[in-house]
């Protein structure tokens, strides 16, 4: 995670590192996991900091928070290559990689407005399925419409109309 | 098999499957007013929630040739969906009622939401701009019969191919044959969606697309469609593309080849023109009727199985 050199901000005690977000994604990271600040827990965000493997990374320290896998199939939506590390007194209690889901369920909204999913008072939860794991893109269930990374961002940020 | 399947999308049926299905229809055809028996211990519910007239009667009508019984509504208006009843509320109770239910409707994707509610077969007779695989499976059926063959031909399709469910079903369903090429014509703003695309080269189709009319040239199917009002999300959308192509005899006889065959779901505004009715090209009005021989096949094979 720190080789010495690009350690900018301190260690922290409890909580979670989310190494290897795609350069310059860790506000969307935030963004999409409802992280305002205003929660009162300290956060630390590197932008741009390099890395062997991905050129630039982005880094997101976030104490005494822990993501639920809900928020964990978001993050591998946004930054595909996302390590998750979990914290425990200053030590690494866990640490896994993120997975790109085959299928989504309920997270996503679909883009097309005549989706069934879409019709008011149906309560119809949502399902996409990976149709393209180097572009990501999520084909609808049931209405064939394909969402493109930049749909998915939109949605996760709220962006979407 | 047949027998207890739901009808939502015309990809999950194999060449063989289809094989089957036209050679009952073939059977249907040559005795379908000696059949009234087959279905004599069926209800079919006809679930229409947006306007129909030819798939509707036509369900109607292959039912009835089978001596099955019907019991349904036409509109949304006449129902409790205009009370606020859901529309899974309202396939859940027809459920209940009914040995088999035939949706219609104007969202995308419902008529996948009802096989998921229903115990009882689906059969999907459009569902927004995504699917109406009886359609495509009458546009086939009518193209073996006029032709003896499906793989080979080339299809030219015209007008609106990005909101027409029956161009979208009928591309999917050539996946099943080996088609020579696919020749889509539309302006611009209405070329065929990237997910129907990306599916049918996946499956191995040929597609070109056009934009100039003279591009039939090369067809043996000539298939025209509607620019559907209904579909367009902008209304000034709809005026700039209204009108784009008119098929008349003047243009077939220029361009077509000698045996091309004219093909279209119909109902028809301006797009074909009333002159083409009486020439060897139509085959419009062949394809109308055959929708009784291929609906009934599909409900007896469904209910009953081969």
């Amino acid at each position: 995670m720190d080789n010495g050199k690009e350690l900018l901000v301190s260690k922290i005690a409890n909580g979670t590192v989310i190494d290897h977000i795609n350069a310059s994604r860790s506000l969307i990271v935030l963004k999409i996991l409802n992280i305002r600040g205003t929660e009162g827990f300290r956060i630390a965000i590197v932008m741009n900091a390099p890395s062997t493997r991905m050129g630039k990374k982005d880094i997101v320290k976030l104490e005494n928070y822990y993501p639920k896998d809900e928020d964990v199939q978001k993050i591998s939506l946004i930054a595909q290559d996302a390590t998750i590390n979990i914290i425990k007194d200053y030590k690494v209690i866990k640490k896994y990689k993120v997975e790109i889901p085959k299928k989504i369920k309920g997270l996503l909204r679909c883009n097309n407005p005549t989706c069934i999913t879409r019709k008011p008072d149906e309560q119809v939860t949502s399902t996409f399925t990976l149709i393209n794991r180097e572009k990501i893109m999520y084909q609808c269930d049931y209405c064939g419409s394909i969402l493109t990374e930049n749909d998915i961002i939109k949605d996760l940020t709220g962006e979407m109309k | 098999m047949w027998k207890g399947r739901d009808v939502i999308n015309i990809l999950d049926f194999s060449r063989n499957d289809l094989e089957v299905l036209f050679e009952k229809a073939d059977y249907m055809r040559k005795n379908q007013y000696r059949l009234k028996n087959e279905l004599s211990d069926i209800i079919i519910g006809l679930a229409f929630f947006e306007p129909s007239t030819r798939t509707r009667m036509s369900f109607e009508t292959a039912a009835k040739r089978l001596g099955a019984e019907t019991v349904g509504f036409v509109s949304e208006e006449a129902t409790s969906i205009a009370k606020g009843e859901s529309f899974s509320d309202t396939i859940r109770m027809l459920d209940s009622y009914v040995d088999l239910i035939v949706v219609r409707h104007k969202y995308e994707g419902a008529a996948l939401l009802a096989s998921n509610i229903a115990e009882k077969p689906i059969i999907n007779a459009g569902d927004g701009k995504s699917h109406h695989p009886t359609q495509a499976m009458l546009d086939l059926y009518t193209t073996k019969t006029l032709f003896n063959t499906i793989d080979g031909l080339t299809f030219a399709f015209i007008g609106d191919l990005k909101y027409s469910r029956t161009v979208s079903s009928l591309i999917f369903g050539l996946t099943a044959f080996n088609p020579k090429e696919i020749i889509l014509i539309s302006p611009s703003s209405l070329r065929l969606r990237e997910e129907i695309r990306l599916v049918a080269e996946e499956r191995g189709l040929r597609l070109r697309e056009e934009e100039n009319i003279e591009a039939i040239s090369d067809a043996d199917v000539i298939y025209v469609t509607r620019i559907q009002k209904e579909r367009f999300p902008d209304l000034q959308e709809y005026e700039r593309v209204r009108g784009s192509y008119r098929i008349n005899k003047e243009l077939l006889d220029k361009y077509a080849k000698d045996d091309a065959k004219v093909l279209h779901a119909l109902p028809r505004i301006d797009e074909l023109s009333r002159d083409i009715d009486d020439t060897k090209f139509q085959a419009y009005f062949t394809q109308a009727r055959l929708g009784i021989p291929i609906r009934m096949a599909l409900l007896s094979l469904v209910l009953k199985g081969e």
